[in-house]
């Protein structure tokens, strides 16, 4: 499992991982003497003296405050160190939708900025500082694995940082309640060696590719010619209509409708046949296309890397 | 301003949950079934005989979960690019009870699919057939002439227009 | 029948039902209520967890797992968990504290016929499709006139106005109550702990509901007539909805712990057979809960990317909560240890459930309290934990205790003690069941409020025993229903004090009559039934022949004057009626409030209409001034 709290793949997931560990340690003890207190009190044969009783009492009041303040101060400097201000971070913007996930990695040249869907890919090592901001409703960015989540809000813009400390696949979810299909809006974080990383950047940078046989370039016409082009674009083409997920490289992406399910031609297929049936309620509609419109529809989308 | 009975009527029919059950219905999915004829008139002129009756009723009418996604695909589709948000600017306003080509659901069904003459594009093989019933519903309800509960309430955005629901009927 | 019996007896029939100002039968037929819709609550959860127990389950669809979930938080919070309380409460206080009925009988028959109507409402428009989806905390803007289309939204917001009078009117007569109605002697550090523990959340009722009134109502005008307060692009904001709702939701659970709280402190003396250790300081212990839980409710926000020097203090005090809290659970343990020998019964059974369960979910609630663990915890099954364990360890075990403790008095039987421990136990091994795998779900990365996941996500089986956890509750419960049932049948009155406990409630019949005590008992002891002797002294001179009380000072309980309070009437009946159909009205249009207005207005007429006889009655018993410096100084002379 890619997505756990206890299992942490960067600094800042380890520091809120050892703090609760703190807590649930600290946290045992306490149960276990205070249900033994009350376990000897019910099962005692004499009464106890009322010195002893109200001596025990003021200790176990001046102890819980100890705990407390230990606890409540240990918290505060964990916050501390996780806010501390990353230096040369990546900057990406992720605006959450009803239900995806849109990111856009911002760079200082407009050419140079990539914008993607659902999956998020980030370099090792490197802080990373997310701008979070919501189109429509509340919805909470979490990746258990590298970081607490932070929410986005309509109307605001929040911040999170993230930092892996080795490759891997980090799955994370949307965790605050946004409308029918809040249970299908996974992100995935893909973090790769930095070499790994600037090569995908650049891929992703040029345009999409170019049919490789006339089944794909069927499909490319098929695209342009039906409702896909009303909410998705695909640079190189003159489909540009943002309401939807960018698809220029969707084919490079691990999973389909934000974490609904795994990418594969068969699922693209299903998917765009009938998304209502994997994900009710999603906002892409059923599209009506002939058999063979729909294979080389779904041949041509799975050659974009 | 008083409450007219038929909205009074109509308020009492929604509190009763008659009217609640297909209001509150979310269908995601509808049956495709075939593309519809295009038979609907345009206009009352006609040559020869009886024109014929509109062949299609809208089926959202009553449903506010589809005329509310009507407002959105209304705002995704840019038909605010020529509309604006129902007060009209390149394209004619929707808000009131000027009708070129008719207020039926049939007729602005045909006006999308079709497109019209000075600018209107044919949408019919860009717009899925669920979808256009649901701008129609949505368009509708722009000149206030839904049912009160069911139309949509302000939207979360700059306000351009007042809400449907607080609009009076301009049939 | 004397003359007592006659004045306070209730018509017969449905009219005597509809009419009663009866605070016991008000109060048990509340608390039955609550527990239906207890009930109907569970069961919606029962369907949840069918739903989770397998991963891409297919059984319920998304649209009504969301009114599944929201309506079974919406009912449990708003329909049961506040309202027992205070059922119990007005059954209770009169009782506890010696005196005849509740301050204001007549509103409280109108704040039990409200919140029966706006429960039916929520059930009712669950049936048809039109509930609450959006949470039980129903965020904006998900719940707002764009994204929520429909009434489901507004139904659930006038189901808080319902609930929040109902609330309010509780809260005004447990006040009232017990500061002015107390037997004679019963100066404040003599109250029961439990009329301090229903003291306390009533003033926390009546701070924290207005919050959440302004929240509900700046929804409805959003929806209904385009206001803009939860709008970003006109100058609104969609934090505005949760600082309003948390300021109130927040104090929310604590209204409903405290209660529980006052119960176990009535319950386990009795078990340990002596009084509580440190009153004053459980006393003090409850004012300090009630104060600093209006200062935790960011902690609902930590995640929303607020100041983090600003959410610091609200880390600090969450956690701090936790000291009054365990002051409270030290002196019951100290009470047990300085007792005779503790004396094992279901009631404390329950209680004991309490300690077990209750203190898990404390300690849970300091980590989601820590600003840097919550971030993680947050919105996650860990927290669905949580708010189980304190909910139902911190409140539902103490009210099952309460509930084997006072069904004697209330019903005049004692229930099965056996099936008292099936119970208890069912419900204890299922709870922890059910709930317990859920901090590991959470831990796992499981949000909360999915209406399935994938197979891949590993969540499964955790899932599916936490399932099995939930049925093992529910056969619990079932349980409960049929030694309720039985125990009603079986023949064999219960005696006045089965547990030979110490507090007021037990000096009278089981059940007791109409008028609660023949005279009013003059109480000087924190625990009456055990140091004084009986019979005890009491109250002469109270007129009998019109519903008379005792009012007396606030801290000390000397006698002040007599108050008459109102007889029976159908008029509570009719004005809630009439509310209920300007609120549901208001649902769909505003002018519902204008027109609803005039039927409201025409029932509160009737309500306060003067009666002939009564008045006449009135006259008879009055003393004018002299006449009754005559008698005073002729009792002194009596006297000296």
């Amino acid at each position: 499992m890619n997505h756990q709290v206890l299992a942490p793949a960067g600094p800042l997931s380890s520091e809120i991982a050892q703090l609760f560990w703190v807590f649930v340690a600290v946290a045992a003890v306490v149960y276990l003497l205070v249900i033994g207190f009350l376990v000897a009190a019910l099962r005692r044969r004499n009464e106890a003296s009322m010195r002893t009783a109200l001596r025990t009492v003021s200790v176990a009041v001046a102890i819980t405050s100890v705990i407390l303040l230990g606890l409540g101060l240990s918290d505060f400097f964990a916050g501390r160190a996780l806010a501390a201000t990353p230096h040369d971070p990546l900057r990406v913007r992720v605006t959450a939708h009803q239900w995806w996930w849109e990111i856009e990695y911002s760079d200082a040249q407009p050419a140079r900025r990539v914008r993607t869907a659902n999956e998020l890919r980030i370099p090792t090592q490197r802080p990373i500082e997310l701008e979070l901001t919501a189109d429509d409703v509340i919805h909470s960015f979490w990746v258990p694995s590298l970081q607490g989540k932070k929410d986005l809000l309509p109307g605001y813009t929040t911040r999170l940082d993230l930092i892996a400390s080795r490759a891997g696949v980090y799955e994370g979810q949307c965790a605050e309640f946004c409308g029918f299909q809040h249970a299908h809006m996974s992100i995935d974080v893909i973090a790769l060696e930095p070499q790994a990383f600037t090569a995908w950047y650049d891929a992703q940078l040029s345009a999409a590719a170019e049919p490789q046989n006339p089944v794909a370039a069927h499909g490319r016409d098929v695209f342009l010619g039906s409702t896909c082009v009303m909410c998705h674009n695909i640079q190189g083409t003159d489909a540009s209509a943002v309401a939807g997920p960018d698809l220029t490289h969707i084919a490079s992406r691990r999973r389909l409708a934000a974490g609904t399910v795994p990418n594969n031609p068969a699922n693209l297929a299903a998917w765009i046949r009938d998304p209502q049936a994997l994900k009710p309620g999603t906002h892409m509609p059923a599209t009506q296309l002939a058999g063979d419109d729909l294979a080389a529809l779904a041949a041509y989308l799975s050659e974009l890397r | 301003m008083c409450l007219r009975f038929p909205e009074l009527a109509a308020v009492l029919l929604a509190m009763t949950g008659v009217a609640g059950c297909e209001r509150e219905q979310r269908r995601f999915s509808e049956p495709s079934g075939d593309a519809l004829t295009i038979t609907t008139p345009l206009t009352d002129i006609e040559a020869g005989g009886q024109a014929q009756p509109a062949v299609a009723k809208s089926p959202y009418d009553e449903n506010a979960f589809a005329i509310s996604e009507g407002q959105r695909l209304f705002e995704w589709f840019n038909c605010s690019g020529c509309h604006a948000h129902g007060g009209g600017a390149l394209g004619p306003a929707l808000m009131d009870d000027v009708w070129i080509y008719g207020s039926e659901p049939d007729q602005i069904y045909s006006t999308i699919v079709q497109g019209r003459p000075n600018g209107m594009p044919a949408f019919g093989a860009r717009i899925p057939r669920q979808q256009v019933w649901q701008l129609v519903a949505f368009v509708r309800s722009l000149s206030g002439g839904l049912r009160k509960d069911v139309e949509p309430g302000r939207t979360d955005s700059m306000q351009m227009r007042p809400a449907p629901s607080q609009t009076q009927d301009n049939p | 029948m004397s003359p007592l019996e006659q004045t306070w007896a209730d018509k017969p029939g449905i009219l005597g039902w509809l009419s009663t100002v009866d605070h016991k039968r008000i109060g048990l037929r509340f608390v039955v209520t609550t527990l239906v819709f207890f009930a109907l609550a569970g069961q919606l959860a029962a369907v949840m967890r069918l739903q989770l127990a397998r991963a891409d389950n297919h059984l319920v669809g998304p649209d009504l797992y969301n009114q599944l979930f929201s309506v079974h938080g919406t009912a449990m919070m708003f329909l049961f968990a506040v309202p027992v309380m205070e059922a119990v409460a007005l059954y209770l206080i009169p009782l506890m504290v010696g005196t005849r009925n509740v301050a204001f009988p007549r509103l409280n028959a109108y704040g039990y016929w409200l919140f029966l109507f706006g429960g039916v409402m929520l059930f009712v428009v669950f049936a048809l499709n039109i509930g609450p989806e959006a949470g039980w905390f129903n965020y904006v803007p998900l719940s707002g006139p764009e994204f929520s289309a429909g009434k489901r939204s507004d139904f659930w917001a006038q189901l808080i106005t319902f609930t929040e009078i109902s609330a309010l009117i509780g809260a005004i007569q447990i006040i009232t109550t017990a500061f002015k109605m107390r037997a004679p002697g019963m100066t404040l550090a003599r109250m029961p702990l439990f009329v301090w523990a229903m003291v306390v959340t009533s003033f926390m009722i009546v701070f924290a509901m207005p919050s959440v009134m302004l929240a509900s109502t700046f929804l409805i005008t959003d929806r209904l007539v385009s206001t803009q307060f939860y709008n970003p692009a006109e100058g609104g904001d969609v934090l505005l909805w949760q600082h309003l709702f948390w300021f109130f939701g927040h104090p929310e659970v604590y209204i409903i712990f405290v209660p529980a709280l006052g119960m176990i402190s009535e319950i386990l003396p009795t078990f340990a057979r002596r009084r509580v250790v440190g009153y004053v300081a459980m006393v003090v212990a409850l004012v300090t809960i009630a104060f600093l839980s209006f200062g935790l409710w960011v902690h609902h926000m930590f995640t929303t990317g607020l100041p983090p020097l600003g959410m610091s203090f609200f880390t600090a005090a969450s956690i701090m909560i936790a000291l009054p809290t365990g002051l409270q659970i030290f002196c019951w343990i100290a009470t047990l240890a300085t007792g005779k020998r503790v004396q094992f019964a279901a009631p404390l059974l329950f209680v004991i459930g309490f300690f077990f369960i209750f203190i898990i979910g404390g300690l849970t609630g300091v980590m989601l309290g820590a600003t840097t663990l919550d971030s993680q915890l947050h919105d996650s099954y860990f927290v669905v934990a949580h708010l189980h364990y304190v909910l139902i360890g911190g409140a539902v075990f103490p009210l099952f205790g309460g509930f084997y403790y006072w069904f004697p008095k209330l019903t005049g039987r004692m229930l099965s003690e056996r099936a008292g421990r099936w119970n208890f136990w069912l419900f204890f091994v299922g709870f922890n069941v059910a709930f317990f795998p859920m901090h590991i779900l959470g831990l796992q990365g499981m949000p909360r409020r999915v209406y399935t996941y994938s197979a891949a996500s590993g969540w499964e089986n955790l899932n599916l025993l936490s399932t099995l956890g939930a049925f093992t509750i529910a056969v619990s419960m079932l349980v409960f229903l049929v030694n309720v049932v039985m125990s009603l049948r079986r023949a064999g009155r219960a005696p006045h004090n089965p547990w030979n406990a110490a507090t007021l409630e037990w000096a009278t019949s089981s059940p007791p009559p109409a008028y609660n005590f023949a005279t009013i008992p003059v109480v000087n002891s924190r625990t009456p039934l055990w140091e004084q002797k009986f019979p005890m002294a009491e109250v002469t001179g109270l007129p009998d022949i019109l519903p008379t009380v005792l009012v007396t000072r606030l801290h000390d309980a000397e006698p002040d004057h007599v108050a008459i309070l109102p007889t029976p009437s159908l008029w509570p009946f009719l004005a809630a009626i009439a509310t209920t159909v300007m609120f549901v009205g208001s649902v769909f249009t505003p002018w519902a409030v204008v027109w609803g207005a005039v039927p409201v207005g025409i029932t509160l007429i009737g309500w306060f209409w003067p009666d002939k006889e009564e008045a006449a009655r009135m006259l008879s018993i009055e003393v004018k001034p002299s006449e009754g410096e005559a008698r005073v100084v002729a009792l002194r002379e009596a006297l000296s």
